[in-house]
This record gives structure tokens, sequence and C-alpha cells, in this order.
């Protein structure tokens, strides 16, 4: 059982912050960055994907979609920050950013894993999460060493997002029984996710928040208020026509 | 953003050794997001192996008025067309 609340635990994190990702979807500043938005968010769902099949190969009653549109909130096991608002792109951006550098060292480790399927299926993400990292990682260069306003307003996504940023390197009994049997992270992402942050942020012009306050509790079910809202949203179909094939 | 943003030309190049052909334009800040932009919009399909981009402002085109100085002496001239070669058997993209 471990195993599989280690697996939706990623596929999770991917899912939502896809589905938030979608909501710029015909909203974008700008058509090629609508475009690349909703590239990224279809990347997000293919890698979740991934997931939730190898999750249901080993809960052979639950399909994919089971798992996708049959969960209430306390059973999704996403990091807090996936769930948060998209807030005006330079928050939307920082979010990504955030995300893709912690995505991208997550999948170069586990493309090790003793675990063939993980193994397998992050050598598979890691290609796209590197492209999401780099669209990322030049919007925050160029926000933030931007005009005065945009280095202001991306200042403040940094520092409202940061308390989300904990969430990254906890470890609870999951982590460490996967860590033993060599199917999880051998190591903390913790110094590698700071040293391509901060090198990126001082590229920017932008401070690096100082706030230690970190929040917890999204690998264990416990969310905010906004995860409610997006499943409502994102389970409606399945819900409402149960049966439904398309 | 959208003051700033520049109008480039893409070109895409669908397999090693072929030319690389205009496929559209695009508004981007600069040449590193006018590439990225290029990847998103125009090789969405598996399109290309190499992408070139090219601010428009660079590119000289021929005015309309002097398409009469410029096409109209080769109408006549047949003999330029290479229609009078048989084609090697299994040569390809000439």
């Amino acid at each position: 059982m471990s195993l599989i609340k280690y697996i939706l635990r990623i596929a999770d994190s991917s899912l939502i912050e896809g589905q938030r990702l979608s909501e710029w979807c015909s909203k974008g500043p700008t058509l090629e960055e609508d475009i690349a938005m909703s590239n990224i968010a279809l990347d997000l769902f293919g890698q979740a994907n991934g997931f939730l099949e190898y999750a249901s190969k080993i809960d052979k009653k639950k399909s994919p979609d089971d798992f996708a549109f049959k969960r209430d909130e306390g059973d999704f096991y996403n990091l807090k920050i996936s769930e948060q608002p998209n807030g005006h792109f330079g928050t939307t951006m920082v979010k990504l950013f955030f995300s893709s550098t912690y995505r991208y060292l997550l999948y170069e480790e586990l493309s090790s894993s003793n675990d063939e399927t993980i193994s397998a299926l992050s050598l598979k993400s890691i290609k796209e999460v590197k492209y999401h990292l780099k669209h990322s990682k030049s919007w925050i260069i160029r926000l933030g060493d931007g005009t005065k306003e945009s280095n202001n307003k991306v200042q403040q996504s940094l520092n409202t997002l940061w308390e989300f940023t904990g969430e990254y390197f906890e470890e609870d009994s999951i982590d460490l029984e996967m860590k033993k049997n060599g199917i999880g992270l051998t190591k903390s992402l913790e110094n590698k996710w700071k040293d391509i942050v901060i090198d990126t942020l001082n590229k920017a012009k932008l401070e690096v928040p100082k706030s230690t306050y970190m929040q917890t509790g999204g690998k264990q079910g416990l969310h905010t208020e906004y995860l409610g809202k997006i499943l409502t949203e994102m389970q409606s179909i399945p819900r409402k026509y149960p049966d439904a094939k398309w | 953003m959208s003051e700033k943003s520049k109008v480039w030309e893409v070109f895409i190049q669908s397999k090693n050794g072929l030319a690389h052909k205009h496929v559209g334009n695009l508004h981007a800040p600069d040449k590193e997001m006018a590439l990225q932009n290029a990847r998103d919009l125009y090789t969405r399909r598996n399109e290309g192996s190499c992408i070139w981009v090219v601010q428009s402002i660079h590119i000289i085109s021929s005015e309309s008025e002097d398409g009469e100085v410029f096409f109209d002496p080769s109408n006549d001239k047949l003999y330029r067309h290479p229609t009078f070669y048989k084609m090697p058997e299994g040569s390809k993209n000439i």
C-alpha cells in the first residue's frame, strides 16, 4: 500500500498542477504563451496518466480514470503548491518554475529507481520537464529583470508562494520506506533545488524570500481550501454520468 | 508586453539535410523566447528537427510593382524547366 500512495503522490501533483494550468487556456497574455501553457498542462496530464496507470496495475479494481475522477479531496496526495490559484501570469510562472525545478530533480533521481516502471516513467518525463523548467526560468528572469512593476509583482508572488516549497523536501514514513528499498529518493533534493532557484533569482535581480514558515500536509491528504473547488470542476462530468464513455 | 514584442518569421527543417521552410510568424520579446514560442506553435506534431527564427524586419521583400520586371521575362523560356530530362530512378527531394 505504501508503493501505491507513493505513486499517487507523484501523479496527483502533476494532475492538479496541469488542471490549474489549463485554466489559462484561451486566457493567456498572448496567443503564443496561451499555447505554451496549454502544452505544458497536457504534458503534466500525460505524466499523471502514466503514474495512474501504474497505480491501477497494482490496485486492479481501479482504472486510471477511477483514480482521477472518483477520489475525494482527502484521498488526493498532491503537494499544496499545485492547487494554489494561478493569480497573475507572474505568479503562475513562479509556481511552474518552483515545481518544474523540483520535478526535474525528482525524475532525474527516480530514473535510477529499483522499480522499473517508476524508472521508465521518470526517464520519459524528464525531457518534457526540462522544457517546462527552461520556459518558466526564462520568464522569471525576464519579469524579474524587466520593469520596476514586473519585478515588484514577481517578488510578491515569490514571497507568497515560498511557504509552499518546504513540502518538496518532506520525508515521512512512506518516503523512508521507499528510500530503504531503493524505489524512492535516496537523498534530499533540497540543496540542488535551492542552487537552481537562488542562481535564477540572482540573475533575475529578485530577492530570495527569508521567511522560514512552511506549509505541510498535502502528502497526507490535508489540503488548502482550493483543492475541493478544483475537483468539483474536474470531476463534474464523470460524477454526473458515472458510466459515460467517450 | 505587447508593445515590446516583435514579429518573427519561423522556418522549420523537417529532416536533416532538407531546406528550412517558412511556416508562419509569431510574436516574442527576444530571440530566446521566439525560439521557444516557435517550438510550441509549430512543432507540436513532430514537424521538425531544427528551427530558425528571423525578425521580420530583417526580411527584404520584392515589391508587387516589380512583379512584371522580375518575373514576366521567364514566362516564355520553357527550356529553363527541367521537363526534358528523365528523373533518375530512386532519386528523391529534387
